[in-house]
């Protein structure tokens, strides 16, 4: 196939269209937004907008409330440490994991809502990786929970891209010159996770005590794994 | 040009200030805006691109003095008004909230581990072949702009737009944001890693040997120019 020709060829310019159903992005002005009906104080907006979907039938608040205790207290970044110090003590789910990681990871268990399409990628001493969303904060869900509020902040969004290095200074990490920087913007539904890489003096140690060494932003690649 | 949500490799955002691993929430009403959002989401009368563009559409003000969960919660909005799930009155006060048809659909708490474990996978079967393979140098569109609506959702940043880089890796057939966030259909097509050097997006690379990689769909892309 000629690549000009592949290219041209995607669903708007087939015959049969459905242009004339496009809904167009509504450019509301400031006062006009839908959200200016409700309460300025966020809470008060919260709490107006929970009310009235709940007295429509639209939401359960238990459903709500069973919601925020899974990701307050089930699925979390103790998931990825798992696959972590999986992947440092098991050379063949290592492999496994850096080959396919989508089905490895759900072997565990760690499957779902932004978790469909896993890829793990391995620090070593020639390339340190490192995850953003620079639009939103596309972020591996079932591996670390929800995203923390600096992964979410304007500054990681806008700097992570342009100058990884002085962001990993944020952070208290300086990487050798030697290293290369490999920054993932998560544009996709494709998930990053970040292996670490395991740290000296390790050896010997079972899965549980390497987790500990695991922190949240060594699997986004903000921090190193810790020295035991 | 695109809009505010665009902000990769902006000047002027200051320090990264990290958190301790614990502190998932600052305020309690973060929760029920994250589960609410979540929640509405299942009834089924829209996708993650649709929710995505109504955020984005927020007007700039308000993009940017909006905390994270308000803007979560300017999108939704949106989506319910856009999809007749609420009224206008309803969302000011002013008329009393009416029993929605769609209730039926609405979350039960018994279901939630379910969906959420389910989750919503976006690959799909394809007519489109992919035409580049692991190694090929691509050029990125040079206008960052959805092409087939004015306006529109894409997920081309501007600070890779026409740069040229090399596929890194092929992700298979995904569904394209740009068509389905304006319910012209999933439109799914190659989706692939490419790795831009830092030298390519900016005048003042932090390292010579330092990477970028965005994923982008084959209709982003073009062979080297």
């Amino acid at each position: 196939m000629q690549p000009d020709k592949a290219l041209a060829v995607t669903a708007m310019d087939k015959p049969g269209g459905v242009r004339h159903l496009c809904p167009m992005p509504h450019d509301h002005s400031h006062d006009d937004d839908p959200h200016a009906l409700l309460p300025s104080d966020p809470a008060l907006r919260v709490k107006a907008l929970e009310t009235l979907l709940t007295r429509k039938g639209l939401v359960d608040p238990a459903a709500l409330d069973e919601i925020i205790d899974t990701y307050e207290n089930r699925i979390g970044p103790r998931n990825g440490a798992r696959v972590v110090a999986k992947a440092w003590t098991d050379p063949a789910f290592r492999a496994a994991l850096l080959e396919d990681a989508t089905p490895v990871v759900a072997d565990l268990g760690y499957y779902g809502r932004q978790g469909e399409h896993m890829i793990a990628v391995e620090n070593t001493d020639e390339v340190h990786n490192m995850v953003v969303c620079t639009l939103c904060s596309c972020y591996p869900w079932p591996l670390l929970g929800i995203p923390p509020g600096w992964y979410k902040s304007d500054a990681y969004r806008a700097r992570a891209v342009r100058e990884p290095r002085k962001v990993l200074a944020d952070f208290g990490v300086t990487l050798p010159e030697s290293t290369a920087v490999r920054v993932w913007d998560s544009t996709a539904e494709v998930r990053y996770l970040v292996i670490p890489q395991r740290p000296e003096g390790t050896e010997g140690m079972d899965e549980e005590a390497l987790m500990a060494l695991i922190s949240r932003d060594s699997m986004i690649g903000t921090a190193l794994a810790a020295r035991p | 040009m695109t809009r505010v949500h665009d902000m990769g490799g902006r000047f002027g955002d200051g320090a990264v200030v990290p958190e301790p691993e614990n502190e998932l929430f600052h305020a309690d009403w973060h929760k029920r805006a994250l589960a609410i959002t979540l929640a509405t989401g299942t009834l089924g009368k829209w996708n993650i691109d649709t929710s995505r563009h109504a955020r984005e559409s927020l007007s700039p003000q308000d993009y940017t003095r909006f905390s994270y969960y308000e803007k979560w919660m300017g999108g939704l909005a949106t989506l319910l008004v856009d999809t007749g799930l609420v009224t206008r009155d309803e969302l000011a006060g002013t008329a009393a909230p009416d029993p929605s048809p769609h209730a039926d659909r609405a979350l039960a708490a018994d279901r939630v581990a379910a969906v959420l474990a389910k989750g919503g996978p976006a690959d799909r079967p394809s007519d489109i072949a992919p035409v580049f393979k692991v190694g090929d140098r691509v050029t990125a569109r040079p206008v960052p702009e959805n092409v087939q609506v004015n306006g529109g959702h894409t997920r081309l940043p501007a600070y890779a737009a026409g740069a040229t880089g090399r596929i890194l890796r092929c992700h298979g057939s995904h569904v394209l944001p740009d068509s389905n966030a304006h319910g012209l259909g999933e439109a799914p097509e190659p989706l692939y890693a490419v790795a831009f050097p830092a030298s390519e997006l900016w005048a003042h690379p932090e390292h010579p040997k330092d990477e970028v990689i965005v994923d982008m769909w084959q209709s982003y892309l073009r062979p080297e120019s």
